[in-house]
């Protein structure tokens, strides 16, 4: 065990814990965190996307010991009051079904609005394939992407 | 408002009507369960009236609506107050939506399956708004002393016109909570409905898009210990052995040991199958900790012998053997073969054996479909404390009412004594009705004492059993001189179960009809995956079908439309379980929305119509082939599922079906080899991905007035043929085994 200091989501955060812990489980169990979600564990879902220094990266492949001097943001940190335009986009086209992919698809998706603000369909499809929804909102998912592009 | 209930079912109604007295109420978590809006708008009341079990009223006008079904994604926790605000009057922005527990003395049917929530609710949840309307004008009527006749309702305000009174719901709610319960109330006439029928979002989108803790694996209690599984790696195997020793002192373990999650002599009910009742649990501090704990645990596994187990169907006994050995495909594969030989007819019409004789033309063609795992996003898991006599648990699942009677009978505590909170499911198809997880869960936090959360891993749950089946059909189909169809034979069947529903059609279409089913016993678990045997036999059926309309020289929607006609002019037999005129009037409007017969430039298109769940759902898939790889270009589709409460949000789940059914007609499999599972996680079982998703979806609801019927599943079957039959149209090759992707990579 030792002790590590992150940024997360703008705010300093000290936790204990074995370095390899993958900074998806200090979110969920250290920081209360639980928006970044648990999915495969092997970086083959993206449920568990959060943003390190800006881009999308596996939570559950990112050791704490490797995100101490990055800032960390999560979907809780994604706006203060929801309405990043990519979550704006998200409800405008009601997205979700059961919603549990979501907050990695968002993730994903506003990390690359932010260094591509005008992606092509095909940009957004290779962006978003590491993304499973297996109750298949893909169509809404790529339609909310264009949409919240425009409104960037 | 005139129409009188004459439909309405005594008992549910009676069950609505016993909730106005009792006064019980619920626990209130806005946070939990929120619409958007709602109480900022009107801030929090200070007094909440509860007129039934699914509407409470604020002294200000906010008005909380239970939804009493878990919600997986089908949208219930929407759609179905929004039925009972529709009959209350409700201002649907001064509404805030609440889950309902697992509470059986006042609610039916708190389950997802079937797609029956909102059939089955309509008329409870219809009244249950019309009850509380009908308080709430009673009690205005003697606020203002004046005839409740007179007493109209506009969203959350009760009016006198003639006097000009108005209040919001809120006045008068503290009256109407005390006034007697109707015996019998109007509802709406379909023509007045201003909330049913028009797009309304998901109440909780909000929270989705923000990471609020909504599901199961996000629950979190003070001196919650986090718990994991190891099962055995194979079908067939049991725990023999197990040292701890050196896992145990990992950082942040607390406890390791065995468990049992049935009693030996446990007659199980429908959704009690666990592919392994022994285990060894581990518990920490910590998912993580755990996680690597687990690893460290040495296990000694042994085949198990064959054994019965006793099985109680709702109410038809079985003792069901359980053969002990380690299978492997291929003898799979050969035991259906001979399995399909002693299938058992279940359907005879006319004299199908002559008929085939007699025909001008025999087609035969055998369709294959692997095992499936359901691959719900959200890993299994349950919150459970056991304290005494006493148990809480949390968490996602399909059937609480019946784990609950399990879990009672396993720790032999009753189940008033148990309360399950229904979190939100991170997917369901089926998976979440077997929850063994929450019997484990709580035998877990019974030795130890303490409030845990269990979860599996991924390669847990994909390993762990509970599998769509494996199945096959042969079909045969005999032509006369002149094309019709005189003859149609299916012999089907699966290992453990069969595909079959023999009064579908084309039964009632043809003159001699023959079905047939079998079965295969495994020691290979399965259970209810969308659309249980309608997902492979949909795509079974409707691929031969094209290939029998081609060998008859017809266009294979005119084809089915005559089919239908002699279904609708004719019927043969009887118990032939569609309408055939709602199943032409599906195809009739794909027909006219996918200008079939003018498919784009460069574009394959097939088609395929189903019936299931009550309702009837056909699709164009428009596709091209590159180098053996398939991009769908457009899915077009026509569903009658009845009146449409919420459009959008249906469209969005008909959608989803598509896509759902595209990826695992492509992709979909699970093999074995000495009963371990060949693939464990997303790197080796594909999953369709936003490049292989159609470019686009049109969904088309048929017009109707006629009561709400299944929407969840029956989008899903048909789609798998409409895709085989495109494929066909683009590369000449039929497709009779799943997945299909791998046989296109072969094609070129």
């Amino acid at each position: 065990m030792a002790i590590f200091n992150l940024n997360i989501n703008g705010k300093s955060q000290q936790v204990d814990a074995d370095p390899n812990t993958p900074m998806l489980w200090v979110l969920r169990d250290h920081l209360d965190l639980v928006g970044t979600k648990f999915g495969c564990g092997i970086a083959q879902c993206g449920a568990c996307t959060i943003h390190m220094d800006g881009n999308a990266v596996r939570s559950c492949q990112l050791p704490v010991s490797s995100a101490q001097d990055s800032q960390i943001t999560t979907i809780e940190g994604l706006s203060e009051a929801g309405d990043h335009p990519v979550q704006k986009a998200w409800m405008e086209h009601d997205v979700p079904q059961c919603g549990y992919c979501q907050a990695g698809q968002i993730m994903t998706a506003a990390a690359l609005l932010q260094q591509n603000p005008n992606p092509s369909e095909e940009e957004i499809e290779n962006a978003m394939n590491g993304n499973i929804c297996r109750c298949g909102t893909y169509t809404r998912i790529k339609a909310a992407v264009i949409t919240a592009s425009q409104n960037l | 408002m005139t129409n009188s209930n004459g439909k309405l079912n005594r008992r549910s109604f009676l069950k609505v009507s016993a909730l106005a007295g009792g006064g019980m109420m619920l626990s209130f978590n806005l946070l939990a369960g929120c619409k958007p809006n709602s109480e900022e708008t009107l801030g929090l009341p200070k007094e909440w009236f509860r007129l039934n079990g699914f509407i409470k009223v604020g002294e200000n006008g906010l008005v909380t609506l239970m939804s009493p079904n878990p919600e997986g994604g089908q949208n219930i926790k929407t759609s179905m107050p929004l039925i009972v605000a529709e009959e209350l009057d409700a201002d649907w922005t001064k509404v805030v939506v609440e889950q309902a527990p697992l509470d059986t003395d006042n609610f039916t049917r708190q389950f997802i399956g079937g797609s029956q929530a909102i059939r089955t609710g309509w008329t409870v949840l219809r009244t249950a708004g019309a009850t509380a309307r009908h308080l709430l004008i009673q009690a205005a009527a003697q606020t203002w002393k004046v005839e409740a006749s007179e007493i109209t309702t506009e969203p959350g305000f009760l009016v006198h016109k003639s006097s000009g009174k108005k209040a919001h719901f809120g006045e008068m709610a503290s009256l109407a909570a005390t006034l007697p319960v109707p015996e019998e109330v109007p509802l709406k006439e379909i023509s007045q409905f201003r909330l049913i029928g028009k797009s309304h979002k998901n109440v909780e989108a909000k929270n989705i898009v923000t990471g609020k803790p909504l599901f199961g694996i996000d629950y979190k209690k003070a001196g919650m210990l986090y718990a994991m599984i190891i099962h055995p790696p194979a079908h067939g195997m049991k725990l023999k052995s197990f040292d701890g020793a050196a896992a145990k002192n990992l950082p942040g373990v607390r406890d390791i040991f065995q468990i049992k999650s049935h009693q030996d002599d446990y007659e199980r009910t429908f959704f009690d199958t666990t592919s392994f009742t022994d285990l060894v649990a581990i518990v920490g501090n910590s998912t993580w900790e755990v996680m690597n704990a687990k690893k460290a645990v040495r296990v000694e596994w042994e085949p198990f012998s064959t054994y019965e187990e006793k099985r109680d169907w709702g109410g038809r006994k079985e003792n069901r053997t359980i053969p002990g050995q380690l299978e492997s495909e291929p003898e799979q594969r050969l035991k259906m073969a001979e399995s399909s030989k002693k299938a058992r007819t279940v359907r005879k019409d006319g004299d199908p054996e002559s008929a085939f004789i007699s025909a001008a033309k025999v087609i035969e063609r055998t369709y294959n479909g692997p095992f499936l795992a359901h691959n719900c996003m959200e890993p299994m898991n349950f919150f459970a404390h056991v304290q005494g006599d006493k148990v809480d648990c949390a968490g996602p699942l399909q059937k609480p009412e019946l784990t609950e009677q399990a879990l009672s009978s396993r720790l032999e505590i009753p189940v008033e004594n148990i309360s399950i909170e229904m979190t939100r499911l991170g997917g369901g198809y089926g998976r979440r009705s077997y929850a063994h997880w929450l019997i484990e869960a709580a035998v877990i936090s019974q030795k130890v004492n303490a409030p845990v959360k269990l979860i599996y891993t991924r390669e847990d749950d994909m390993t762990g059993g509970i599998y769509r089946p494996m199945y096959q059909a042969t079909y045969r189909a005999a032509l006369d001189k002149d094309n019709n169809l005189i003859g149609f034979h299916v012999n089907a069947g699966g290992l453990v179960e069969p595909p079959l529903y023999a009064n579908r059609f084309p039964a009632g279409a043809v003159e001699h009809y023959w079905a047939e089913e079998w079965t295969v016993p495994s020691n290979i678990t399965v259970g209810s995956f969308r659309a249980p045997r309608s997902n492979f036999i949909a795509a079974a059926e409707q691929s031969f079908l094209d290939e029998v309309a081609e060998a008859a020289g017809k266009d294979p929607i005119d084809f089915r439309l005559e089919l239908l006609q002699k279904a609708k002019d004719k019927p043969v037999g009887e118990n032939n379980d569609y309408d055939a005129e709602r199943f032409s009037k599906v195809l009739e409007l794909l027909k006219e929305k996918a200008n079939w017969g003018q498919a784009p430039t460069g574009i394959s298109r097939g088609v395929s119509a189903y019936f299931c769940h009550n309702s009837y759902a056909a699709q164009v898939v428009d596709l091209k082939v590159k180098n053996g790889q398939v991009e769908v270009e457009k899915v077009i589709q026509a569903v009658d599922c009845g009146l449409v409460v919420n459009p959008d949000a249906a469209k969005n789940l008909c959608e989803g079906a598509a896509i759902d059914g595209i990826g695992t007609a492509l992709f979909g499999e699970l093999k074995f080899e000495n009963g371990v599972p060949d693939r464990s996680n997303f790197d080796r079982y594909r999953m369709i991905r936003m490049t292989e998703a159609p470019k686009a979806i049109e969904t088309y609801f048929v017009e109707n007035q006629l009561d709400p019927t299944g929407l969840g599943e029956p989008a899903y079957p048909p789609v798998f043929a409409a895709l085989a039959n495109a494929l066909y149209q683009a590369t000449g090759k039929r497709l009779y085994d799943q997945p299909f992707a791998k046989q296109l990579e072969d094609l070129s």
